[in-house]
């Protein structure tokens, strides 16, 4: 033991030293936060102009790292590990990355698990929508068109053509749009989007009003708009499989201090926010985008039959079996319990046979006890729990039901007892009979 | 020798004899023994094909855990996820035998493998099944026949083939257990003795054990036994030996738990009922016959018929209700498969699909049993001089086990032991013929020649036939009378050299050229035995080989890629294939299975099937409703390997299409033809089978040639979305894919072309995996 201890703790050492750049603490399941982020604008103009964003991050103690996106020395990979935890893309022009990067790179990265804003902009460059597109978001394929609305644009001086827009058509999720109601409406100024409504991983953020549609402002309607109403999307996110974030924006400016600042009045309401509602909207969706909220973790996965509290390899049909299943989730800073009443457990053999809701102590252990069917077979104890805006829990466990033994049966059945009887007494009639026929000459 | 018949040199030469024919049983045992080692010594030391690895795993969990941990054995590894209760499944004989077998050598402190044990136990057991042979036909025919028979038995290849070393299989016991049943049935069956017809029913009860093949007994003696009655040759001794092997082997066979209430409830058992309760009839009718005045006897025959009838109208009725209320008549597919020959072609696809099933080509019964095809008539002209009632039993046998054997190859193996039998008789009594014959007739001899007769190397067949006249002439048979004085007749006759029996003495000539031609003969026997042990039934059929102008060459893939999957793949992991692979595959492998060779359910099955016959998209997702992490195809196009998926793939698509019926058939035939050329079918072409075989096939040769359809493939360059290939085997017998995850992404619906057009860097672009 000791001296297979001795390299186990050498390479432990040689990991931690060549992990000491970044000693900061990064990804990883125990602490799904990211800290590390790159941010590739087109312009290092943007930095200063969308500053109150980039502030809030850091203030979060986010990492940024700011790049120009066609920065030769552009690397989020190397020796095969990732530098970066998140990336944020404002360089809705840019036609090629600079340095390893590409649609690819990106792709890969997110498929590794971590996380991407992504905002583009009328006229945005086919890389950008490339990215979308290969995420569930389709963008209009006009790359002049903007999204317009003529009810529902934002009371403006300057602006005529209703391209600025007042949206106020959240999504209904705590989750991703944090507990407090945004009572403002966010400006959004940029290009719509469209999703397929099969697709199950992404989800609108902000829908356009149902009078809006997607057109070229600058130039006469000559045929009736391809996407109209409240289809169009105008901020979407999507959760991947492996649990990574992504938003899409289709717009840069939403992000801007100077939509921040703006105030807003919406067309047809006599009433003017102060302040648009843009920065709580961008800062909780940021949140929520960078596994400061909503993720959530399933530990401690155990069984054990009533009254017992070892795990046994194997069950028997009709045993009475008690499941339970931590849930925490991560706040940002520290795990707490994940308190619903909505977690399910299967007992599932290609159909699960037992469904049940657990029940929790609102200290993170769901549990609950039932019986094992009368059937025999190798089940799994299934958690499939996917909400709106939360990590899918996927877990199961599997876990064979045996018959009964030889020996479990009954021995001795009441029904039967007539046959016992029939038995016997045959038994006792042969011996008689026996007797009387040998000894009764 | 004949003529001084003092009583000394009689036990004398009886002694001799005797210790003569246990000398040539010792000898036989061994050839019946080492004959069988041509595959270890070619090969090596490992179980063959599918079955045995079954009954090694089994066997292996028994040595470990103990018999009530077996007879308990609840298997999650294979039929995921609905597993197999194992110990109510299984015929577990020789297991148990095999494990004793083990249990005794260990405390004997030889410390064998499991393995070893279980590689050897075949050839051990075909020597029992000899010395048995020779028990059995010397009850029929006296000690010569029974040393002949049990040396053709020893190496005739039907048996061989199925008793290799390494071919661990229920056969290998079932077949001793078989032969052994009949003697000791024929043994109380001759004696009368109720101590016999006990051990019957304990080897009845062994051979329900052993094998399913247990159904022949039950039906062929109570055959015989009504046989026996009808012509009149009803006796106290038939009743002795017939009836509790009815009472006790039903009660023991019950025992065994995959028989269990099917001994009372199926109809291939009905027959020794029936005969149960007619053998009874037919002995309360001569009790009272015994005990009446002939006249009172006719009126009792007139009230009992007319009575009789009536009840045995009333209970047939029942019978027959009670059979007919069951959807398959009570009979199960592979019995009812022995009746009608096409029934399980017809009905069953997975009783046909095997090829052991399928009824077996002429040329095949000169392969398997050889020479003694053209014995066999001699041999059972030589059981009716005369007719005994054991006679007439190796006559039952042979008949039925010819016609069974024409229903199916398999049972080619119950016939091997009849035809031995019957070709042991016929030589024997050929021999004895002509020997005497010869010694009749030289000049001088019949007073001191037997030696000389002995000449041609039939010292042991001479010897022997004088053995046997003693011995008969000894016993003292209860037969009935008439026979008794027939038999004397024949005594008689052979001791004391009358002008009749010179009639039946053919001329010397003859003799000698017949009985030079008879050794001719069955030097041919041996000759092609021993080929057929060396050359065709050696082959334990997960390793090949194969021997071109540059030498040999081997083909281990199978366990190369079971190798793999045990070193390579979680514990948990679901491997799916054909139902062929799965016994190896959880024996050597040691990964669980989706379905295996024990084809108890059909509809799982038929899920695999429909998975192989459907594109790959419907077969990702079946497969990933079973948890399927590996799929596993053999493929046999580069080497040639003509037993591969492919070839079995229309199998697949009748019993996949028998539960799921938007397989069809026809769509995977192009005009009723099966092919994979440029003709095939486009849902011959897109099936998964089709598309698991053929990936990157046309980058060995550049054009695809499938060396065992003899043709190119139809598709040759294609892509897998959902499965990706993580291991090949050398000569890419055996291939392994894996099932890719779901995409972690949903791509929208924007055209690629477009920003391909568009952007000329995006070229990276299809290279993505996720799509």
């Amino acid at each position: 033991m000791a001296g297979r201890k001795f390299p186990t703790v050498l390479l432990l050492i040689l990991n931690l030293l060549s992990f000491l750049p970044f000693l900061t603490i990064s990804f990883s399941p125990d602490h799904p936060t990211d800290r590390r982020i790159l941010v590739l604008l087109d312009d290092l103009a943007l930095k200063s102009s969308h500053s109150i964003f980039f502030t809030s991050l850091q203030s979060r103690g986010f990492d940024l790292d700011f790049k120009l996106a066609d920065d030769p020395s552009i690397a989020v990979k190397r020796y095969g590990q990732y530098l970066y935890d998140g990336l944020i893309l404002f360089s809705p022009s840019t036609d090629r990355f600079g340095g390893s990067l590409d649609l690819e790179g990106v792709l890969d990265f997110v498929d590794s698990g971590h996380d991407l804003i992504l905002a583009a902009e009328t006229s945005a460059s086919d890389l950008i929508r490339s990215v979308a597109a290969e995420c569930g978001v389709d963008f209009d394929e006009d790359p002049s068109a903007m999204v317009i609305d003529h009810t529902g644009y934002a009371v403006s001086q300057i602006e005529g053509d209703h391209t600025l827009i007042a949206a106020d058509d959240f999504v209904q999720s705590d989750v991703i749009l944090g507990s407090t109601k945004i009572e403002a409406p966010v400006l959004f100024k940029g290009t719509g989007h469209s999703l397929n409504p099969d697709n199950s991983l992404v989800l609108k953020i902000l829908s356009a009003s149902s009078s809006a549609y997607s057109a070229n402002p600058a130039s006469k309607l000559s045929n009736p708009p391809l996407l109209t109403g409240s289809a169009i999307s105008l901020v979407s996110v999507v959760q991947a499989r492996n649990n990574a974030r992504i938003i899409i924006s289709g717009s840069l400016d939403l992000f801007s201090n100077r939509l921040f600042r703006s105030g807003v009045q919406k067309a047809g309401s006599s009433y003017k926010y102060e302040k648009s509602g843009n920065e709580q909207f961008v800062t909780e969706l940021s949140k929520w985008v960078f596994h400061e909220r909503g993720h959530l973790k399933a530990v401690n996965l155990k069984h054990n039959m009533v009254g017992g509290t070892d795990e046994p390899s194997m069950y028997r049909i009709n045993d009475d079996l008690e499941f339970s299943v931590e849930i925490y989730e991560w706040t940002g800073s520290s795990w707490v319990p994940y308190v619903a009443n909505d977690v399910q457990v299967q007992f599932y053999m290609m159909s699960p046979y037992v469904l049940k809701t657990l029940s929790t102590n609102e200290k993170g252990l769901y549990h609950t006890s039932f019986k094992v069917p009368d059937v025999y077979g190798v089940f799994q104890f299934k958690v499939e729990y996917q909400r709106l805006g939360y990590t899918g829990l996927s877990l199961s466990k599997q876990i064979p039901v045996r018959p009964f033994r030889h020996n479990e049966y009954e021995r001795f059945i009441t029904t039967a007892f007539p046959y016992y009887g029939a038995s016997f007494s045959m038994m006792a009639g042969f011996f008689i009979f026996s007797i009387v026929y040998l000894y009764n000459k | 020798m004949a003529a001084p018949e003092t009583p000394q040199s009689s036990t004398l030469r009886q002694a001799f004899g005797n210790v003569l024919s246990v000398f040539i049983l010792l000898l036989i045992g061994i050839l019946a023994f080492s004959i069988r080692l041509f595959s270890v010594i070619k090969y090596e030391s490992v179980i063959h094909e599918f079955d045995p690895y079954f009954n090694y795993r089994v066997t292996q969990f028994l040595t470990k855990n103990g018999i009530y941990d077996f007879w308990n054995w609840f298997d999650d590894r294979t039929w995921y996820p609905l597993g197999r209760v194992i110990g109510g499944t299984v015929y577990p004989g020789l297991t148990l035998t095999a494990g004793t077998l083990w249990r005794i050598l260990n405390s004997l402190n030889i410390p064998l493998s499991v393995e070893t044990v279980c590689v050897f136990t075949a050839p051990i057991f075909s020597a029992f099944a000899s010395w048995a042979a020779y028990l059995l036909t010397k009850e029929v025919k006296g000690v010569g026949a029974g040393l002949t028979a049990a040396a053709l038995l020893a190496m005739v290849p039907s048996y061989i083939s199925r008793s290799v070393a390494g071919s661990y299989d229920n056969e290998a016991v079932a077949i001793f257990a078989l032969i052994f049943t009949f003697y000791l049935y024929i043994k109380a069956l001759n004696t009368g003795s109720l101590f016999y017809a006990t051990l019957n029913a304990i080897s009845y009860f062994y051979m329900v054990c052993s094998w399913g093949g247990y159904t022949f007994i039950i039906n062929l003696i109570p055959m015989h036994v009504l046989l026996c009655i009808v012509t009149g040759r009803y006796s106290s001794r038939l009743y002795i030996a017939y009836a509790p092997l009815v009472v006790l082997g039903t009660l023991l066979a019950s025992l065994v738990p995959v028989v269990g209430f099917n001994a009372v409830m199926t109809s291939e058992h009905f027959a020794s009922f029936l005969v149960f309760i007619i053998i009874h009839v037919v002995a309360l009718v001569y009790y009272i016959k015994g005990i009446l005045s002939p006249q009172m006897f006719k009126v009792a025959v007139t009230l009992v018929v007319s009575i009789g009838l009536i009840v045995c109208g009333a209970v047939l009725a029942v019978l027959i209700a009670m059979v007919a209320s069951s959807p398959t008549k009570g009979w199960s597919g592979r019995s009812l498969s022995l009746l009608d020959p096409t029934y399980a072609s017809k009905y069953i696809p997975i009783i046909a699909s095997v090829s052991e099933h399928q009824p077996p080509t002429w040329p095949s019964y000169f392969m398997d049993i050889n020479v003694l095809a053209f014995l066999v008539p001699a041999g059972i002209v030589a059981c009716f001089l005369p007719l005994s009632d054991a006679s007439s039993f190796a006559v039952l046998y042979i008949v039925t086990s010819v016609y069974f054997s024409g229903v199916m190859v398999r049972l080619m193996l119950v016939l091997a032991p009849a035809a031995c039998i019957m070709s042991g008789i016929a030589l024997s009594e050929a021999f004895g013929v002509f020997t005497r014959s010869i010694k009749f007739q030289l000049p001088g001899v019949s007073q001191n020649s037997p030696v000389n007769a002995g000449d041609t190397g039939n010292v042991m067949q001479n010897d022997v036939v004088k053995t046997e006249k003693s011995e008969d002439s000894l016993k003292e048979r209860p037969s009935r009378k008439n026979k008794k004085k027939e038999k004397d007749n024949v005594e008689r006759a052979s001791v004391v050299p009358q002008t009749e029996k010179r009639l039946s003495v053919l001329p010397l000539e003859a003799s000698v050229i017949a009985i030079f031609l008879l050794v001719l003969l069955g030097a041919f026997y041996v000759v092609h035995c021993v080929w057929a042990a060396a050359e065709a039934y050696s082959a334990p059929s997960i390793v090949l080989t194969s021997r071109s102008h540059d030498g040999l060459h081997v083909f281990d893939d199978f366990r190369e890629a079971y190798g793999w999957l045990r070193h390579n793949t979680e514990v948990d992991d679901k491997v799916a294939s054909w139902w062929d692979y799965g016994y190896q595959t959880t024996a050597m492998a040691n990964r669980t299975v989706i379905v295996d060779n024990n084809t108890w359910n059909n509809t799982h099955i038929a899920t695999v099937g429909t998975a192989m016959s459907s594109p790959e998209k419907a077969a990702w997702e079946i497969f990933n409703s079973l948890d399927v992490k590996y799929v596993l195809v053999v493929f046999g196009g580069l080497v040639g390997y003509p037993s591969d998926d492919i070839n079995k793939f229309l199998w697949m698509v009748r019993i996949g299409g028998g539960v799921f019926p938007h397989i069809k058939e026809p769509d995977y035939l192009r005009d009723g033809q099966y092919r994979i050329d440029s003709q095939a079918t486009p849902t011959m072409l897109n099936s998964l089978m089709y598309k698991l075989s053929y990936y990157r096939f046309v980058e060995t040769d550049g054009k695809g040639f499938d060396r065992v359809r003899n043709t190119e493939i139809g598709k040759k360059y294609f892509k897998l979305t959902h499965f990706e290939e993580v291991f090949t085997t050398h000569h890419w017998m055996v291939r392994i894919y894996k099932l890719k995850p779901p995409k972690n992404r949903i791509r929208g619906k924007t055209k690629k072309a477009k920003s391909k057009a568009s952007s000329k860097r995006s070229g990276t672009l299809k290279k993505n995996p996720w799509h």
